[in-house]
């Protein structure tokens, strides 16, 4: 058992670029480790994927390529992953921390024993093998997991905790693999993906964002932010669970499964500063923060921060915005 | 339909979070604790589709002696029983762990759904229920916005990335992991509080279902993040803050 093993991930022949920065995470932990690293990709003729990743520093691309991966469905990745892993056996399967990752990682690494240490944010070498980092609290605090047992190690990347910009070039042998799989053990049946309507709301052109989060405690104290967001000429943005709560629009929703915005200016009011939230923002320009607690996450992002309550730093915020548009 | 729905208890938001002596994990003795909101959405899921579809919600924790409290609730809300696992070292179980012990517990109900929350808000590894689903040999789907009825199975809706959706068909028995908001809450009514007291919490302990803690993962340590942007902090009043702030808007970034 050996060797750093990075599952990429596409739909419909596009990759989805947190891969890329998994990649790179991979060639780091195999280089600090003394191993190698390969990568593998699923799906239904994806040699021209395969062919994109034989020209980075790997050992080997594998191409599991099959009919029935066509579409994504836990059962047939799950089922096909595990045939490779079994061939391959790496010491060590790394994942981008998706959507998709959450759906069938945890299942796969139940069939070696294992559990998938999910959305690290680093790792350390620790005696020739890694510790991983990942937050506990959404991001209030830290934990460094340690995998045990006989492996193979599972382990998902979060976004942004590695760049892809430092993925090395190389060349890497491609190997085609092709898993028995049969229709009968795919349960599910996926439908197309689909966008719940077309969004009225712009939120990528706008040049200031005003985004209130539960701080606001409720739908009530809206207006408040508001009229921060009219003096500023600011659109209003929004944390998840204030769309939730349908205080406002799902297409004002910002992070990783709303839009992804990256203003000259964002102020996040109220906002802790969860991953899923700080994908969605972390590109702007400016980044203001004003939130009671020191030690909320969204300061980890912030170029300017208000400690405070957000009942009075925002009425006396519009009071001077007004003043000095005059 | 009988519905079985994963709860966890953990510390109530916004606590002030410390780590304990051992550096595993925090001090747990001066916190408040309360339902993990993703489950508190999967139990309102249940409930609402015994309402369309008749049957049973039968509410399962594994926590400590404290989360009788939060099945309490659930039973307030609607859920008909419940099954408490007790554990005061939860830690010392990993999630694979963890998922045996609940997925035993389920086995013997030979429920038609499971529902939990699709992470909770203390480890948020996100995988209790895919892993349940593993061991009970069902199939799942994560993320779930939406789920009805459909032949003599269900259809769900998945959230995917970036506002996309996507809606899977899948036989029953299942296990669905449901993320916040795909419902509105509902509180207890006084009658409901009133008719818990009377409704049955099976007490069983993991020695009983036969599972032990061999975690496959550790926490080896537990600390406070580092900082590595220097975030400019504007002191003052609220209005001195707000001043300043305005100050910077206007001259370094420029946008008033
Ligand atoms: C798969 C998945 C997808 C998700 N997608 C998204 C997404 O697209 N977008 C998104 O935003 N979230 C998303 N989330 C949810 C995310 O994990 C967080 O739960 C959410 O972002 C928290 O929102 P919040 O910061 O408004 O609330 P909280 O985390 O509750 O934070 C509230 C903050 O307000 C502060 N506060 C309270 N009172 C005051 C006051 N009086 N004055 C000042 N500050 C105060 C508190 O200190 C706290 O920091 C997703 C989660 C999952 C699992």
């Amino acid at each position: 058992m050996s060797g750093v093993l990075v599952i990429m991930e596409q739909r419909g022949g596009a990759w989805n670029r947190m891969s890329w920065e998994t990649l790179a995470a991979g060639q780091q932990l195999a280089a600090q480790t003394g191993q190698t690293a390969s990568t593998a990709v699923a799906g239904q003729g994806i040699g021209a994927l395969a062919g994109e990743l034989a020209r980075k520093k790997l050992e080997r691309v594998y191409a599991v390529d099959h009919a029935l991966l066509g579409a994504y469905t836990a059962d047939g990745y799950t089922a096909a992953l595990e045939q490779l892993i079994r061939k391959a056996s790496p010491s060590l399967v790394l994942f981008p921390h998706t959507y998709q990752v959450r759906d069938f990682a945890p299942k796969l690494a139940t069939r070696f024993g294992q559990v998938l240490i999910s959305d690290t944010i680093g790792f350390r070498v620790d005696g020739g093998a890694p510790v991983f980092a990942r937050q506990l609290f959404q991001g209030k605090l830290n934990a460094d997991v340690k995998p045990g047992g006989a492996g193979p190690y599972f382990a998902s990347v979060q976004a942004g905790a590695f760049r892809a910009d430092q993925l090395q070039d190389g060349s890497a042998q491609v190997e085609n693999f092709t898993p028995d799989l049969s229709a009968d053990e795919i349960r599910a049946k996926p439908l197309d993906p689909f966008r719940e309507s077309a969004r009225a709301v712009d939120l990528t052109a706008a040049e200031i964002i005003v985004s209130v989060g539960r701080g606001i405690k409720e739908k009530d104290n809206i207006p408040i932010v508001e009229e921060l967001a009219k003096a500023l000429g600011a659109e209003l943005a929004a944390s998840r669970p204030i769309c939730d709560s349908g205080w406002l629009p799902m297409e004002r929703q910002v992070g990783s499964s709303g839009q992804t915005v990256s203003p000259k200016v964002y102020l996040a009011v109220g906002i802790s500063g969860a991953i899923q939230h700080l994908v969605g923002m972390k590109g702007a320009k400016t980044i203001v923060a004003i939130n009671k607690d020191s030690n909320a996450p969204i300061f980890e992002v912030a170029d300017y921060g208000i400690v405070g309550d957000l009942f009075e730093v925002v009425p006396a915020l519009v009071e001077e915005v007004k003043k000095a548009k005059g | 339909m009988k519905i079985i729905v994963s709860i966890k208890q953990v510390p109530v938001r916004d606590s002030q979070l410390r780590i304990d002596a051992s550096g595993h994990w925090i001090q747990e003795n001066d916190l408040s604790f309360e339902i993990n909101e993703p489950d508190a959405y999967a139990l309102e899921e249940g409930l609402q589709l015994k309402e369309k579809h008749g049957g049973e919600v039968i509410a399962l924790c594994l926590g400590p002696a404290r989360a009788s409290q939060t099945i309490r609730e659930a039973l307030a809300k609607g859920a008909d029983r419940a099954i408490h696992i007790e554990e005061e070292n939860l830690t010392s179980f990993d999630t694979l762990g963890i998922a045996k012990l609940l997925a035993k517990a389920a086995e013997s109900e030979k429920p038609d759904l499971i529902l939990t929350g699709l992470q909770s808000d203390d480890l948020g590894s996100g995988q209790t229920g895919v892993v349940m689903a593993e061991i009970l040999g069902l199939p799942s789907a994560t993320i779930i916005m939406a789920v009805e009825t459909a032949g003599s199975g269900i259809r769900v809706k998945r959230e995917l990335e970036d506002g996309w959706f996507q809606n899977v068909e899948m036989p029953l028995p299942a296990v669905l992991t449901i993320q916040s908001g795909i419902n509105k809450l509902r509180y207890a009514t006084l009658m409901g509080i009133k008719k818990a007291k009377t409704k049955e919490i099976k007490r069983l302990r993991p020695a009983e279902l036969g599972v032990t803690a061999a975690p496959a993962a550790i926490i080896e340590r537990v600390y406070l993040p580092q900082r590595t942007k220097q975030t400019q902090i504007l002191e003052g009043s609220a209005k001195e803050a707000a001043a300043k702030l305005v100050e910077k808007l206007k001259f370094e970034v420029r946008v008033i």
